[in-house]
């Protein structure tokens, strides 16, 4: 048995050489693959169902795939498409889809595969004892899913059940980027150990290979290994490098947990064929007793306006400690009294950033206590429950900002420098993670919805 | 006395889900690893102190083939939260580099 997996890049936008993809080819991949989202870039895209990498980016590597799928007519599957995975982001990919198609004349079947979940659906789970937290995301409750924007996380099975359908190009909503790479191969019988070790390897393209790149990597399966290289010939990959790709955002390196089990590869060996090319044996896999798919969820925090400026005088910035609850009790009163009976302490937050002494770490800065530098950046963040309310809390919130009363100093001075004028910068929404759960369905499909269509 | 940063060629910390934060140290040589392997310069204990945690809510593992440690916890602010300044949790390892390997 072999079977070669060609994965196009890390994320689907973020590029690959033109060449690597002619190489990838030339190679005869089983089938290609790509993911094209993740929760790392923050809430904001699974809340608002925009995209993080722009339009023309995503056309420009789809563009590349289609025409390379269509000459080798292998599947291509895509996965997370348009970041968060949400049914507007495949919505958004299969119209991107359907123009490159139109322009370059290819026709093939598609399946649009939805992940975005019903309330209903998540009330009667939640209500069955079946959804609980991954550590250390906090419980949710009926109102948390009312309120949040929830996908579920694919396996390999909807992918596997579309392609079975005649699916030429599989457009899925939120997947495990690992199901992207180990639906064709544990179809066509591959041990599901490598197959799965292999898939999570290719998930971030050539980020594993020396030096790591936006590009293409390949996967050559066997029965009893799987071989691994970077396509650039000029890029390189060592037994350190691929076993360290088990690290790069997990908790655990050993135990990568799927929805339909865990890939252990504590017993996983990597051997250099070459310097440019790892074998791996002995990986394995444990299928879970329960299957169980994670749910990702967003949810609207409010609106939010920013302030930037910067701080000079030492005077100021060993006082702020001192200065700004105060203001923080001033700014409290004045909304008070500016929006009786319209906004409570909880609707509102106001927070400054000290760049410089702490802006990055916070509370758990070790230096802190050794006093910030010569200067410091400041970050105001006002958010409120509306942009217009954010905006007009932040106006007085900027002027006082600007006038701190410094205790040196006898009469009014200007204590915080804007670069900006007006200071207020509108943000928009801001959202949250509210679920990082898990829930056990019946079936491993009930929870997505395939559509094959023709284009 | 050599400290963690310079016997690694890589130190990092990112997110492993929005609400789990993760530190990667690799070490430049098998000798580098070896040392750091015998002395356990990365303690539950500090990594606790350090980043205000629990200790048996922290991960600490060795991996030989990677030559690394690998460091998990929950993450002090969760991801997106209000008063989260790393949003993917990149410049948090920094209290690490400092550390000292006997």
């Amino acid at each position: 048995m072999e079977i070669r997996v060609l994965a196009a890049t890390g994320v689907l936008g973020a590029g690959f050489k033109v060449e690597s993809l002619s190489r990838g080819v030339a190679l005869q991949p089983t089938f290609i693959a790509c993911d094209a989202g993740s929760t790392d870039s923050g809430p904001a895209y699974l809340g608002s169902g925009k995209t993080k990498l722009s339009r023309e980016a995503c056309a420009r590597d789809l563009r590349l795939l289609l025409k390379a799928r269509d000459a080798l007519r292998v599947p291509l599957i895509i996965g997370s498409c348009g970041t968060s995975g949400r049914d507007v982001g495949v919505e958004w990919m299969a119209e991107l889809a359907r123009e490159i198609a139109t322009e370059e004349r290819l026709h093939f079947k598609a399946a649009l595969i939805k992940s975005d979940q019903s309330t209903a659906y998540l009330k009667r789970r939640l209500a069955e004892n079946r959804i609980r937290p991954l550590f250390p995301a906090p419980a949710i409750s009926e109102q948390v899913i009312e309120s949040s924007h929830i996908v579920g996380m694919m396996g390999t099975e909807p992918i596997q059940a579309a392609l079975a359908n005649g699916a030429e190009v599989v457009l899925a909503g939120r997947a495990s980027d690992s199901a992207l790479y180990a639906a064709i191969p544990l179809t066509l019988g591959a041990a599901p150990g490598l197959a799965w070790h292999a898939a999570k390897t290719l998930e971030c393209g050539a980020a594993c290979a020396v030096v790591p790149a936006a590009d293409c990597m390949f996967a050559t399966i066997r029965d009893d290994h799987f071989d691994i290289e970077p396509v650039d010939l000029n890029a390189r990959c060592t037994p350190q490098t691929i076993a360290a790709h088990t690290l790069y955002e997990n908790a655990n390196p050993f135990l990568l947990t799927e929805p339909s089990g865990v890939i252990d590869t504590e017993q996983a060996e990597y051997h250099a064929l070459s310097d440019r090319l790892v074998r791996v044996t002995g990986s394995r896999f444990r299928p879970a007793a329960q299957y169980t798919i994670k749910l990702e969820g967003s949810q609207l925090v409010g609106y939010q306006t920013i302030v930037v400026g910067g701080i000079r005088d030492p005077y100021i910035i060993r006082a702020l400690d001192a200065l700004l609850p105060k203001a923080r009790a001033f700014f409290d009163t004045r909304i008070a009294d500016l929006f009786p009976g319209q906004l409570t302490k909880k609707d509102y937050d106001i927070n400054y950033r000290i760049y410089g002494r702490d802006g990055v770490m916070g509370q758990l800065e070790p230096m802190r206590a050794s006093g910030a530098g010569y200067e410091v950046g400041v970050l105001i963040t006002i958010t409120a429950p509306t942009q217009e309310l954010a905006n007009k809390i932040a106006t007085f919130v900027s002027h006082v900002s600007a006038h701190l009363p410094v205790p040196e100093y006898q009469g009014i001075i200007s204590s915080l420098a804007y670069p900006f004028s007006p200071p207020e910068l509108p943000r928009g929404a801001v959202y949250r993670f509210s679920v990082n759960h898990v829930v056990a369905p019946d079936d491993p499909c009930e929870m997505f919805r395939t559509e094959l269509v023709e284009v | 006395m050599a400290t963690l940063f310079d016997l690694c060629s890589l130190i990092r910390s990112k997110n492993a889900g929005p609400f789990v934060l993760t530190f990667d140290l690799m070490f430049s040589s098998q000798e580098n690893y070896e040392r750091a392997k015998r002395s356990r310069p990365l303690t539950k204990r500090l990594l606790a102190q350090t980043y205000g945690q629990q200790e048996d809510d922290i991960t600490l593992v060795y991996h030989d083939h990677a030559l690394a440690i690998k460091a998990s916890m929950p993450r002090p602010i969760f991801q997106g939260e209000l008063q989260d300044g790393d949003c993917y949790g990149g410049q948090q390892y920094v209290p690490l580099l400092q550390i000292e390997v006997a």
